[in-house]
């Protein structure tokens, strides 16, 4: 499904290279968990994957389905079926959450040749939507994620994710800022969406997270490479050792 | 004292051009305003009050000519029932408005009634604009109570059920029109005025409006889409006792508008919001120019202006408080902004608190600002293009002034003209 190969990335501003070369291959159906510590590249990972500014691609490439992404707008990658679940949800003053779901999930279809929603199905799906992951009729109604807490902001995200039905979600340290009650909810939300025909890709500091959202491979990340790949058990590794065991042994 | 040469030149051509309407009851009214604008003389640039817009064009005898729009674009306001009164290029047209009867509200134009001596009439025309002549000179005002020779009179007893709606057709390119309305809402009384199109190639409007204790006006304009006119206009308000006042003003494009308003609290515990959005492309060029002055005690006033200039467009905005010794517990809030789409656009803000009471809460606040990355990026990630994007956050943006308008219709119908602008993206 999505498969990077010998992904180069330098920011664009200061002569900084930050992915050093990433190989990784996520499977339809899969879960991929990236780990590893500070400043290793995981979230540059996901923001050069959905086409943020800022970054320069010096060499490899990324493909999801057979599709080249990197010289694709982030509107056409998440049509094709990208997703980033934010670790920081962005505010947007004065625009109405619901407003934002119907223009996102619409555009998307129009970029695919669908029919566009009309407004009750949308209506009748968002509210389904809403209650699995206990989001109020009032939270939809307010500007998209100002004055949320951190916990309604992922639940937001990943309201969004199952709207929107992309092939390939990213979420990145979608446990940050989550007591243990929220964070089962937000796996929940996630598993929910759990199928065939879609790769997930976690980016996480902690084992906790996975606990929840079982994964079938994980990486571990260090200095802009992939330096590991197991099992569930690496991450038990990680959680019990830290990273310095893993970060020796490769050196 | 003599006025500068360029000024005394400037202003007797433009009287030269003008003629009065020398008999009835408000001859006297315009007599004294004639005589104002004489010794005032008309602005200049270098006048302050005219530092960040140049007044030439609105001064000259003659008006710069406009293009008339040609648009397939819907009416404003033509979702609900309203009263329409339509002047032409300044001219009341009887044909294309409505009866003038409405329960709740008398309404007659003011060259019917300079034959008849309306006492309350007299007591607002030509008087809040005098009021309003200090502490800073607005000339234009004065020349407009001088010299309009249409207009209307609008006496609010009860809660009239729809919106009387002032609608401005520009039919000629070389039009020059003056317009004069007074208001006045009874204790107790509501009623809601709309303002639509542009009144001609270059237009002056002044609007005297008298809020007795406890009654309460929403006034909402709408200046046109023409980008070939310039307009200048001047809205004076007296505010009673516990009674509210909220404006709302929508400008789409316009190569040169300068609105000012001038509110003044006479009466406790009154409110008066002033709020404007304004969008606008290459040589727009727009000016808010609010006073606002406390002279009772526990009043509200709140000032909400939003601008989107791109392409080289310029915004001004001059907003004063004024709080006189005695206005205990004012409230005045004063914000303005602007989204600038480009770097070539500018905003020129001068924002002014002036406080002699010591028991007042007063803030203002002005941004200029670029389109927030974070924000783009994020709708972008979620599929929307980055165009729609764009007109998304830039609705939002204007969304903290339009949301001053306490009518959901009539914001519809402001919204609607918004997302006309953007859809006319170059």
């Amino acid at each position: 499904m999505l498969e990077i190969k010998n992904l180069h990335v330098k920011l664009e501003e200061e002569d900084k290279q930050i992915l050093k070369g990433v190989n990784l291959t996520v499977e339809a159906g899969k879960v991929h968990a990236i780990m590893g510590p500070n400043g290793s590249g995981k979230s540059t990972l996901s923001y050069v994957l959905s086409g943020k500014d800022g970054y320069e691609v010096t060499e490899g490439s990324a493909s999801l389905l057979g599709e080249e992404l990197l010289e694709l707008e982030p509107e056409e990658r998440a049509a094709l079926g990208v997703f980033l679940a934010f670790q920081y949800p962005v505010e947007i003053p004065g625009v109405g959450n619901m407003t934002f779901l119907r223009t996102a999930v619409n555009a998307q279809r129009k970029a695919r040749g669908e029919e566009e929603l009309s407004a009750s199905d949308f209506l009748k799906h968002v509210r389904e939507k809403a209650k699995e992951l206990k989001i109020d009729a009032e939270m939809l109604k307010r500007p998209v994620n100002v004055g949320f807490s951190g916990g309604e902001k992922k639940r937001n995200e990943i309201l969004q994710m199952a709207m929107l039905e992309p092939k390939m979600c990213i979420l990145d340290e979608t446990d940050s800022g989550l007591d243990v009650d929220a964070m089962k909810l937000v796996a929940d939300g996630v598993n929910a969406l759990r199928d065939e025909g879609r790769g997930f890709l976690v980016i996480t500091h902690y084992q906790r997270l996975l606990d929840h959202i079982k994964p079938d491979v994980v990486h571990i990340m260090a200095d802009g490479r992939i330096i590991k790949t197991g099992g569930p058990e690496l991450a038990l590794e990680v959680e019990n050792n830290g990273y310095a065991d893993i970060l020796a042994e490769v050196a | 004292m003599a006025l500068p040469e360029l000024k005394q030149t400037t202003t007797e051509a433009r009287l030269a051009s003008l003629s009065m309407n020398e008999s009835g009851c408000l001859a006297a009214a315009r007599r004294a305003a004639l005589s104002r604008v004489q010794t005032m003389g008309l602005p200049d640039r270098r006048d302050e009050y005219w530092k960040y817009t140049r007044p030439d064009t609105l001064t000259s005898a003659e008006a710069p000519k406009a293009a008339v729009l040609d648009s397939d674009e819907a009416p404003m306001f033509d979702q609900f029932d309203r009263l329409k009164i339509v002047f032409v290029d300044g001219v009341f047209d009887a044909a294309a408005s409505d009866d003038l009867t409405l329960e709740g509200v008398s309404i007659e134009r003011l060259a019917d009634i300079e034959g008849k001596d309306i006492h309350w009439a007299k007591e607002i025309f030509g008087v809040l604009e005098a009021r309003g002549q200090s502490p800073v000179e607005r000339p234009l005002a004065a020349l407009n109570t001088a010299f309009a020779a249409d207009g209307v009179v609008i006496h609010v007893t009860g809660k009239p059920s729809k919106p009387i709606n002032l609608v401005y057709r520009h039919e000629s390119d070389s039009s020059d029109a003056m317009l004069h309305h007074v208001i006045k809402v009874e204790s107790g009384a509501e009623a809601t005025v709309l303002e639509n199109g542009p009144a001609a190639s270059r237009f002056n409007t002044a609007m005297e409006i008298d809020v007795a204790d406890t009654g309460t006006l929403h006034l909402v304009r709408a200046q046109g889409r023409d980008h070939e006119r310039r307009a200048a206009t001047h809205m004076f308000a007296r505010l009673g006792r516990e009674s509210v006042f909220k404006s709302f003003t929508l400008t789409v494009n316009g190569v040169l508008t300068r609105n000012e308003a001038i509110v003044e609290f006479l009466g406790d515990d009154a409110v008066a919001h002033i709020a404007g959005a304004c969008v606008g492309d290459g040589d727009f060029h727009h000016d808010d120019t609010v006073f606002i002055t406390h002279d009772a005690v526990n009043c509200e006033s709140r000032q909400v202006f939003k601008k989107v200039l791109r392409n080289g467009a310029i915004g001004v905005f001059q907003g004063k408080i004024l709080v006189k010794a005695g206005a205990q517990k004012t409230d005045g809030y004063q914000i303005s902004q602007s989204l600038l789409l480009d770097d070539d656009s500018q905003f020129l803000a001068k924002p002014e608190l002036e406080i002699y009471a010591d028991d007042v809460a007063c803030s203002h606040g002005s941004t200029s600002g670029a389109i927030d990355e974070e924000g783009l990026f994020y709708l972008r990630s979620r599929g929307v293009p980055e165009a729609e994007a764009t007109d998304l956050m830039t609705l939002a943006f204007l969304a903290e002034a339009v949301e001053e308008i306490d009518s959901p219709d009539i914001a519809v119908s402001i919204n609607d003209r918004l997302y006309g602008w953007l859809a006319r993206r170059s």
